[in-house]
């Protein structure tokens, strides 16, 4: 295929991607939008009034940028799980595997796909957040990199989960076993400082914790780790993920006899 | 003349150890319409799954217009269109954005996809639901969509496997036309199908697989050929009490009182119209009964079942 029709084939997955979830809208963008205004109202209005200040900002403040960023992982991870899970299921993934694309071109198209959907969820978190406290960013380049690379790296996640998927059991295991626990006790919440250090050490190997402070860094200039050593891991995971779904789309794990 | 589809001891087996294609040879000229003919798990699908690389193959070698599936894949499948037995294509879209979009993943621009779609999906008797999602779409408009998504790319080579399947007659007569209208316009067709009155119809060239060999691969004239009796089916002015006795012909009164004849190769029909002249009986139409092919793909397919149970013993 010329650069030109790869291009083509890789803006048809996204298009077809953005039409799936705009199309369901009520099931995509909604929900977090719910969810985060709920989040916003108890923990940052009734309950963050009585904890008062955190890493030098009212809780509010501090929780806005974990909560942008679990809304990205969540729904780029999710959209790109449940859609290409979809289509194994449907059988309707035949219709690229008998094409000409090449896997990486698949590959590319799932996560963009994956990432227009964790993005526009961010922002529209971040623009309801706006309606509870004032946001201001410390470092834009530091906020839009990671937020980026984050949504990539999840989106990687969800395709690989969906490729590894047997039954629809399998595409809700990881989400909530595994990407919840982790996404609340990334430090969305609480700055790992109030923790005991044997805690601090322990929440240390939790990949997300790096992504949302490093974010958080980004927007208030604060945070628990080294934001380039934030940025350092998304790549190496993002590097790892996409070789491993390569790698799988090459065998045709689960998608060819 | 230049190969359509050229297949090399093509192998498939399974983790369980069941093989399902046992080193296969197959050979497709450009403009033929060629049928692929066998029982149910014979290893049809299998072998066109491997051909639209839907399935890993574990030997042999695969060439479409000369591209190696293992070498150039992509040559072979800008080539190639897949028709299959299994509805795959997303419920909920649209039947333009299904057509348009798979017309993306061989990257024809959506300007020049949308003329195509509309051409083929207009062909097919689609385009007053170009707008419908496909779950609302009969069984009939389901197989179309399917033929429309494949063409959309003008490939050469054409796979169809069962696209009659569940079909109303009438329907299935008008995909027949369009399909030997495609063939006339160069396009290459490859099917599989269960109705041999379909294969004997419309196809120059057949090859029969059973138990993951390829029996036989000939054309149909050559194999139509070798059917030593024909029975013919006349229908009668009279209602007959009982099965005239003509002599050099096997008579039997069908359920329905039409009298059916069994000829011998070279025996000819003039003697019999005197002999049935002799006793009276007049003949208003006349045909022949089922579809031969029916009658030699059962016959071949029996034989080999013959032949493997002696080979194992268990005759």
């Amino acid at each position: 295929m010329t650069l030109h029709a790869l291009w083509v084939a890789f803006v048809t997955i996204v298009v077809r991607e953005v039409r799936r979830f705009t199309r369901i809208w009520a099931q995509t963008l909604l929900p977090p939008a719910v969810t985060m205004t709920l989040y916003f109202i108890i923990f940052g209005n009734l309950i963050g009034s009585r904890i008062g200040e955190m890493g030098g900002y009212d809780y509010m403040q501090f929780i806005v940028p974990g909560l942008i960023m679990m809304a990205v992982i969540t729904n780029s991870y999710g959209n790109v799980v449940s859609s290409f899970f979809s289509m194994k299921f449907q059988r309707s993934i035949e219709e690229l595997l008998v094409s000409p694309v090449p896997n990486w071109t698949i590959l590319a198209g799932y996560v963009a796909g994956g990432m227009a959907r964790g993005l526009s969820i961010g922002l529209i978190v971040t623009l309801l957040s706006l309606a509870f406290t004032r946001l201001s960013i410390h470092n834009l380049p530091m906020v839009v990199i990671t937020v980026f690379l984050t949504s990539a790296l999840f989106s990687l996640g969800g395709f690989i989960n969906a490729m590894l998927a047997t039954k629809f059991d399998d595409i809700s295991i990881v989400p909530t076993f595994i990407l919840t626990p982790l996404t609340y006790l990334g430090g969305v919440f609480y700055s790992i400082q109030m923790l005991p250090e044997f805690w601090q050490g322990v929440s240390m190997v939790n990949p997300i914790l790096y992504m949302v402070n490093g974010f958080r860094y980004g927007i208030l200039g604060v945070s628990d780790v080294n934001p380039f050593v934030s940025l350092g891991m998304i790549l190496v995971f993002i590097v790892l993920l996409a070789a491993i779904a390569l790698r799988m789309l090459a065998r045709g794990k689960g998608i060819r006899h | 003349m230049t190969c359509a589809l050229e297949i090399k001891g093509l192998h498939k087996s399974y983790g369980d150890g069941f093989k399902a294609l046992k080193g296969i040879d197959l050979h497709v000229n450009e403009g033929d319409f060629f049928a692929l003919l066998g029982p149910n798990g014979a290893g049809k699908s299998t072998t066109l799954g491997i051909v639209s690389s839907l399935v890993n193959k574990s030997g042999g070698t695969v060439k479409v217009f000369g591209h190696d599936i293992d070498t150039d894949l992509a040559g072979a499948k800008l080539n190639l269109g897949v028709v299959p037995q299994e509805f795959n294509f997303n419920q909920f879209e649209k039947v333009f954005d299904i057509v348009t979009t798979q017309a993306g993943y061989y990257g024809i621009p959506l300007k020049q996809s949308r003329v195509s779609a509309e051409k083929y999906l207009k062909k097919l008797g689609l385009w007053d639901k170009r707008n419908t999602p496909a779950r609302m779409l009969s069984g009939g408009m389901k197989r179309r969509l399917m033929i429309a998504r494949a063409l959309v790319h003008e490939p050469r080579l054409l796979i169809l496997d069962e696209p009659t399947a569940g079909v109303d007659i009438e329907l299935r007569r008008s995909m027949w036309q369009f399909l030997e209208e495609m063939n006339r316009q160069g396009t290459t067709i490859i099917l599989t199908t269960h109705y041999l009155e379909e294969a004997e119809a419309l196809c120059r060239n057949i090859a029969i697989i059973d138990h993951g060999e390829i029996i036989r691969h000939t054309s149909k004239r050559e194999l139509l050929q070798q059917l030593s009796v024909e029975t013919f089916v006349l229908d009668t002015e009279q209602e007959l009490p009982a099965a005239p006795e003509l002599e050099g012909y096997r008579c039997t009164l069908n359920g329905e009182g039409a009298l059916e004849v069994d000829v011998t190769k070279g025996q000819g029909l003039n003697p019999l119209f005197v002999e049935l002249e002799k006793q009276g009986i007049k003949v208003l139409s006349m045909r022949t009964k089922a579809n031969r092919l029916e009658e030699l793909f059962v016959r071949m397919v029996e034989d080999n079942a013959r032949e493997n149970a002696k080979g194992e013993g268990r005759v």
